[in-house]
């Protein structure tokens, strides 16, 4: 009886500063994938985000001392439906005043084109890669931290071709990221001269993936280029691939990147090559040991861009001088670009006085942040090889 | 002519993609279907249920082989799962009898038509589809443990000499010797103990059975037991080989009912060569035969294509169009079965 009691207690407490604090603090959603494909990345990548929040709420600074609350949302990385339900719940009921996501190419998609832009709310995505977005009518709300992946194709294609593979075989997981992905990557090999052997998709989810890892052994390439999840078909593949001897060697598109993978056949995978975005810089350095001191990774394909996500959404409210949908939208882009002091992470205390006293900043961030006119980066990208069982940094493309 | 060795290197290509896999996922279709068809022989209804049985009894298995491991009880090179199997097939069987008294009984005791028989086994299956993602969840869960390889590819190619690798997997093996087994011990039963011939001469003729004095509530026990015993071991072996995930043995369901109407519905031997014509259809039609080819066709007439007759994506079409084809040409199966 007594412990029931104090956890009423508790619970009334809990629900009374709840309050307390609900008439200043400003809530934006944190929408991702904690469920699907790459839900072994999603906990870093939100906690990054709400790293960004944590320090601009802590600052004081923010809006007159004003408060940022993350709700988060499920996007399920490939339910457009249900992704589109969590957005518009975070729209309508939570009143968000803008979203840091969502992760997935297609349920990004899906989110900006009926939920995000019709209300009029900016999505900031961390981890949308696929050039397709580049093109939609988003009326300037839709802005990314994470580089298309036109950019990623002609970046891993190079890092492949000039590590002396020729003939190489592709498999991506049949979606817009895996599609669009492949579609870059074949296009550059090509245009280096490489041949490519096979083009093959596959689905996730599946338990076997040997018919079409025997298709794509058969048709004689050396090396075997995955864009897929880590969590899904593209391991399924790269298991397929080991257990037959059919291919120990790998190119690794950013969904792969991850140690799961690694630990799970770091041993077997040779000469492999990833890509993910973000530079080796000294911010990044500097924010991968922020995030180490807060308990977060720090050191996932996405975390960094994350981390800049969320910082963006507090800098352009603090430039608009409030905490409002349409102020926001109205200052990402003033915010991320030149001209203005430089902030890096960590820096956000900074740039919110910067902005308090009129000033201009151009936020850089972990990821070196420069939004081209569609509100898109252009994009750095790490190529990666496995060594000592996880994954290393070879340089910066 | 081609090289003795490329014709060696040939064979091994095709043992290492289409035979061993295809013997592999062929041995757990067969299972699966022998499952289905003593349910369709003796029952007399195609069991929906039959899919998400495999992913119950699989479930059951996989807790029971966490426990040990978490009790560091282990079967030495061979996986857990093994040992816990048993206690699967136990837990599996009980549950079928529960079902079985609860629903099936109701349905029979009211002279029920085979084709709401169907239904009921429908909304069985969509509760035991729920029942086991709320126990274990919809995620992959690895269970397997105990040496994965009997032999790599690389040592295979080093041992040999060969350009091709040929890798053995301790699951295949396991696979097919289990399969066998049980196959052998089923027939067996059916055609040796009194109660397997009490079966027979049910399926065959029900009202004669009766009349005859076989007990019909224990023949419809016994088929449940076995219809468990097959579920999970295929189930198990299943998981043990690729990986667990519930939804997939939701998929399963086509190639089995198609492994099953090949052979014939009702005909054990049937579901058995049903399993092996859809897995090795499956696993053929989508392979790519370029490297096969170059190996042994003269230089001047090897292909630049793939010589692939259909891409993977459709592998699950094969079983379909296995299926709409016995039933047009031969509706009986190919050892005449009943017509459904």
């Amino acid at each position: 009886m007594k412990k029931h009691l104090l956890t009423v207690a508790l619970a009334a407490a809990l629900a009374t500063s709840g309050l307390a604090n609900a008439a200043d603090s400003i809530k934006v959603g944190v929408i991702l994938g904690y469920t699907g494909p790459i839900e072994s990345l999603t906990p870093d990548m939100a906690a990054s985000a709400e790293l960004a929040f944590k320090e601009a709420s802590d600052s004081g600074m923010l809006l007159g001392g004003s408060t940022i609350e993350a709700i988060r949302a499920d996007s399920t990385c490939i339910d457009a439906s249900a992704a589109t339900a969590a957005a518009e719940r975070l729209i309508t009921a939570d009143k968000v005043v803008a979203i840091m996501g969502a992760d997935c190419s297609g349920v990004t998609t899906a989110i900006a084109n009926s939920v995000a832009v019709p209300n009029g709310v900016v999505m900031v995505s961390p981890s949308a890669t696929t050039p397709a977005l580049s093109t939609i009518e988003d009326k300037g709300f839709f802005f990314r931290t994470a580089p298309s992946d036109a950019r990623q194709g002609q970046v891993l294609a190079d890092a492949v071709f000039e590590a002396g593979t020729t003939n190489i075989a592709v498999t991506y997981t049949n979606n817009d990221y895996g599609k669009g992905l492949s579609d870059s990557f074949v296009g550059a090999f090509k245009a280096l001269g490489g041949k490519v052997s096979i083009v093959a998709a596959h689905e996730d989810g599946k338990a076997d993936y040997s018919a079409e890892v025997a298709a794509l052994a058969a048709s004689g390439a050396d090396k075997l280029a995955v864009l897929g999840y880590l969590d899904q078909g593209g391991k399924g593949i790269i298991q397929a691939s080991i257990d037959t001897g059919a291919f120990e060697t790998f190119a690794l598109g950013d969904g792969m990147i991850g140690q799961s993978l690694v630990d799970a056949f770091g041993g077997d995978m040779v000469d492999t090559i990833g890509t993910s975005p973000g530079g080796e810089s000294d911010a990044m350095t500097n924010f991968i040991k922020m995030a180490k001191a807060n308990k977060i990774g720090g050191e996932g394909p996405y975390d960094g861009t994350s981390y800049d996500a969320g910082a963006l959404i507090v800098l352009a409210m603090q430039a608009g001088g409030s905490a409002d949908r349409a102020a926001i939208q109205a200052n990402m882009m003033t915010v991320a670009n030149a001209p203005g002091t430089k902030i890096y992470p960590g820096e956000l205390k900074k740039a919110l006085e910067i902005l308090a006293g009129g000033g201009q900043v151009d936020y850089v961030g972990a990821t070196n942040i420069e939004f081209n006119t569609v509100g898109e980066v252009n994009g750095v990208y790490r190529q990666l090889e496995i060594k000592d069982d996880k994954f290393s940094l070879v340089k910066v493309r | 002519m081609p090289e003795f060795i490329d014709i060696l290197n040939a064979l091994v290509l095709m043992t290492n993609y289409v035979i061993l896999p295809a013997l592999t996922y062929g041995s757990q279709l067969a299972l699966g279907a022998l499952g289905v068809t003593l349910v369709f022989g003796i029952l007399r209804f195609s069991n929906f249920a039959h899919g998400d049985t495999m992913a119950f009894g699989a479930m059951v298995t996989i807790l029971i082989t966490w426990w040990f491991q978490s009790m560091g009880i282990s079967f030495g090179v061979l996986p857990t799962a093994l040992l816990a199997l048993p206690f699967g097939i136990v837990l599996t069987a009980a549950f079928l009898l529960f079902t079985d008294r609860y629903v099936y009984k109701h349905y029979r005791g009211i002279g029920a038509k085979p084709i709401t028989f169907v239904m009921v086994s429908v909304g069985v299956m969509f509760v035991m589809n729920g029942l086991v993602r709320f126990v274990i969840g919809p995620q992959d869960q690895r269970f397997a443990d105990g040496e994965r390889f009997i032999f790599k590819a690389r040592e295979f190619k080093d041992w040999s000499g060969l350009a091709e690798g040929l890798a053995l997997r301790s699951s295949q093996v396991i696979t097919i010797v289990i399969a066998i087994a049980l196959v052998a011990a089923l027939f067996w039963f059916l055609q040796k103990t009194k109660t397997g011939k009490a079966m027979r001469a049910f399926s065959d003729n029900e009202n004669l059975a009766l009349l005859s004095g076989i007990d019909p509530d224990k023949i419809v026990r016994i088929t449940w037991i076995l219809a468990a015993i097959l579920a999970t071991v295929a189930g198990v072996l299943y998981g043990l080989d690729k990986s667990f995930k519930p939804f997939v043995y939701f998929q399963l369901l086509l190639p089995i009912f198609a492994a099953a109407i090949v052979g014939g519905l009702g005909k054990p031997i049937g579901a058995i060569a049903g399993g092996f014509i859809v897995a090795f259809s499956e696993v053929a039609i989508t392979y790519v035969y370029k490297k096969f080819l170059i190996y042994l066709l003269p230089t001047d007439m090897e292909p630049d294509s793939l010589v692939q007759l259909l891409a993977t994506e459709y592998k699950f079409a094969v079983s379909f169009v296995i299926l709409v084809l016995v039933l047009l040409v031969k509706p009986t199966g190919l050892f005449k079965g009943k017509v459904v």
